[in-house]
């Protein structure tokens, strides 16, 4: 077992050194030049939850009979956040290495899959931020909350298929960058980020079916639903069926096989093709 | 000793290049629709053909050829950044490739944060780093730089730091790409240097480069590319000449022939007075010439006084051997009245090696009034059987005196 294990350290020990540097270098670019630094990672999600705070529960009201709405909305901007991040983050990522890939033999997914670890730290200090403010809304959390890391590392996992999908993509079709921007702005409203999804299923009980199948839906709502009220509807309550779960996890995992099959088959020649 | 490190296979590599539509919105739609009827047109591009080579371990092995042949893109075949079209790479061992010095450098980071992310491309964790980081400042001569960023590197300060990491790779195989290319003299001889130690060490290099001196002097053998193809696999020597003689036998001064003539409207100069035809006394001159001699005439087309007439003699490579002018040998040159000709002859001592050679031929009033430049005008031959790779063949004159007893 212990062999085992150096083996496959020693295999990917090129990838591990080469994506802890990647990442590092990201994040020192990202906050040179500004004087607070590593704290803007704290100070965007606190400020942006003072903006949804004003908006959306003082002024719109758009909360339904959802409590702490604040921490709700927060805790969906949040999730939301780092699906974009990551796939925008990598769309190009692969293109703008060409000339690295071109005078290294590196493995490529190295490229994308630092993206995606850059983002899922920001998501860390986010996270630390909505803590916080879980713990001043005294937030009711449910005991499902033991599957969080299976719900975070769905997320990840999703994220980071498409983040390959695209990125490799976008190596043959630059059209790609801006067909996915367009499809971003619309998900905005199809995920339930600034509503309660109450909303959608009282009038369309088959939309709110549709809606929820997608993965970032169901994640958003799931996190929810164990970290700030049980009134969160979830894929579970709208199917009304345990096994309706089965839906997004199955297109996960669907994307994540299309996506390592479709990289790995380009990814030899991607130093040519960019 | 003799075991292969690389075996390269019958490879070809060809590249598809499409042809780009202009950027309108009438092409844009064309070109949708030719993208989803895969009728786009594209050009392929055959960059290696049917290339077989085996590499020795701890062998010192160059890849020449003009630009465009091809060995860069051999290179990066063998580095597993291109991958070929047809045929098989073996590599046994750790290889790692030099395209360009200082990979991955990023402007906007300190140079200390550049040496940890450069490092990490060629393979060194961050403790391997930490526990060389002052010998590689040491060795790019940049203790006081290391906290600036690289952006504020003047170029040299940033090859010294990319060289310095450079020599740190411990790897089986090396490729280095014209690193040679970049720096000054004293950079160069850091080159030499780090090359005369891997050959100690027995380090397997793959080096390509344009140099044929470097070649000459570290490559244990060589291969010419020429046209996408292998044209001569051996001993370097052997190599290196045939790559200089390319130069004459097909670029656009292969067509040389021996005392042609080149209407004069290819030429530059104001034309006053022409050389009408450049001769050679022989087309090929051997051991046994003491001297070669050449005759040019002259021919006057316009008004023209303080004449003065040169001649240049280039190898292969366009490096100036010899040249001298009326001028220099204080030799009078009458005005030459329009349509009346004049010959000049020229000797000298041949001492020139074995190899083809292009001569120049220029017309010039007050020695600043261009009448007529004629590059590349006319070639010859020189074969010795001495073959040394020497620039000159000049004859020694060599005694050994009595040995006696002090």
């Amino acid at each position: 077992m212990k062999q085992k294990i150096q083996s496959i350290r020693a295999r990917y020990r090129y990838s591990i050194i080469l994506l802890k540097q990647l990442v590092k270098t990201d994040f020192k670019i990202r906050y040179q030049n500004s004087v607070l630094g590593y704290l803007w990672t704290l100070l965007r999600p606190l400020f942006l939850f003072a903006i949804l705070y004003v908006v959306f529960v003082r002024i719109l009201k758009t909360g339904g009979q959802i409590p702490h709405f604040g921490v709700y909305l927060l805790l969906g901007i949040v999730i939301w956040n780092y699906f974009v991040e990551t796939t925008t983050g990598s769309i190009g990522s692969i293109v703008a290495k060409g000339d690295l890939m071109r005078k290294v033999s590196f493995p490529r997914y190295v490229i994308v899959l630092s993206v995606s670890l850059s983002a899922l730290i920001n998501l860390a200090f986010n996270a630390i931020v909505v803590a916080i403010f879980m713990i001043i809304a005294k937030t009711e959390v449910s005991t499902s909350v033991v599957f969080l890391p299976l719900l975070v590392l769905e997320l990840f996992a999703f994220s980071l298929s498409l983040s390959f999908l695209l990125s490799a993509l976008y190596v043959k079709f630059r059209d790609i960058g801006f067909i996915w921007e367009v499809i971003i702005q619309g998900a905005f409203f199809a995920v339930p980020i600034m509503y309660d999804f109450s909303i959608v299923t009282s009038r369309s009980i088959l939309l709110g079916k549709i809606m929820i199948a997608n993965p970032i839906a169901q994640i958003m709502q799931n996190a929810r639903y164990m970290l700030i009220t049980p009134k969160t509807q979830t894929v579970q309550s709208v199917y009304g069926h345990d096994w309706a779960l089965l839906i997004p996890v199955g297109i996960v995992v669907v994307t994540c096989l299309l996506a390592v099959a479709y990289f790995r088959n380009r990814a030899p020649y991607f130093a040519e093709n960019v | 000793m003799d075991e292969i490190a690389i075996k390269v296979e019958n490879i070809y590599k060809d590249f598809r290049l499409p042809h780009e539509n202009s950027g309108s919105v009438k092409n844009a739609f064309v070109g949708l629709v030719q993208q989803i009827r895969k009728k786009r047109t594209y050009e392929t591009q055959h960059a290696l053909k049917d290339i077989s080579l085996e590499i020795k371990n701890g062998e010192f092995f160059g890849i020449v050829g003009r630009n465009g042949s091809g060995k860069s893109t051999l290179l990066k075949i063998l580095a597993g950044i291109y991958q070929p079209t047809k045929g098989n790479v073996n590599i046994r061992g750790k290889l790692v490739p030099f395209i360009e010095l200082g990979v991955g450098f990023n402007p906007e980071l300190s140079g200390r944060q550049n040496v940890y992310l450069n490092g990490a491309l060629l393979g060194f964790s961050e403790k391997e780093i930490d526990r060389q980081y002052d010998e590689i400042v040491e060795f790019a001569e940049l203790e006081k730089f290391m906290d600036q960023k690289l952006k504020n590197y003047s170029s040299g300060m940033q090859v010294r730091l990319a060289f310095s990491m450079a020599v740190r790779a411990k790897a089986d195989i090396l490729l280095i790409d014209e690193v040679l290319a970049v720096g000054d003299a004293d950079f160069q001889r850091k080159c030499f240097n780090y090359f005369k130690q891997l050959r100690k060490e027995n380090t397997t290099v793959v080096f390509v480069s344009h140099s044929m001196d470097a070649v000459r002097e570290f490559c244990d053998r060589a291969v010419l590319i020429e046209k996408n193809r292998v044209v001569m696999v051996g001993e370097t020597t052997k190599v290196a000449d045939s790559y200089s003689q390319l130069f004459i036998n097909d670029s656009p001064k292969g067509k040389i022939a021996a005392n042609a003539k080149q209407p004069p409207d290819q030429r530059r100069g104001a034309g006053g007075v022409r050389a009408k035809s450049v001769t050679s006394r022989k087309a090929v001159y051997s051991d046994k010439d003491d001297t070669v001699s050449f005759t040019t005439t002259l021919e006057g087309f316009g008004p023209n006084e303080y004449l003065m007439t040169g001649l240049r003699i280039k190898n292969a490579a366009g490096q100036i051997l010899q040249e001298t002018n009326t001028w220099n040998e204080k030799v009078k040159i009458d005005d030459l009245p329009a349509g009346e000709t004049c010959k000049v002859s020229w000797e000298f001592p041949n001492i020139y090696s074995d190899g083809e050679y292009i001569i120049d031929v220029y017309v010039y009033a007050y020695a600043e009034i261009i009448f007529d430049l004629w590059d590349d005008a006319l070639k010859f031959e020189v074969r010795r059987l001495r073959r040394d790779g020497a620039l000159v063949t000049p004859p020694g004159v060599i005694k050994v005196h009595d040995t006696k007893k002090e």
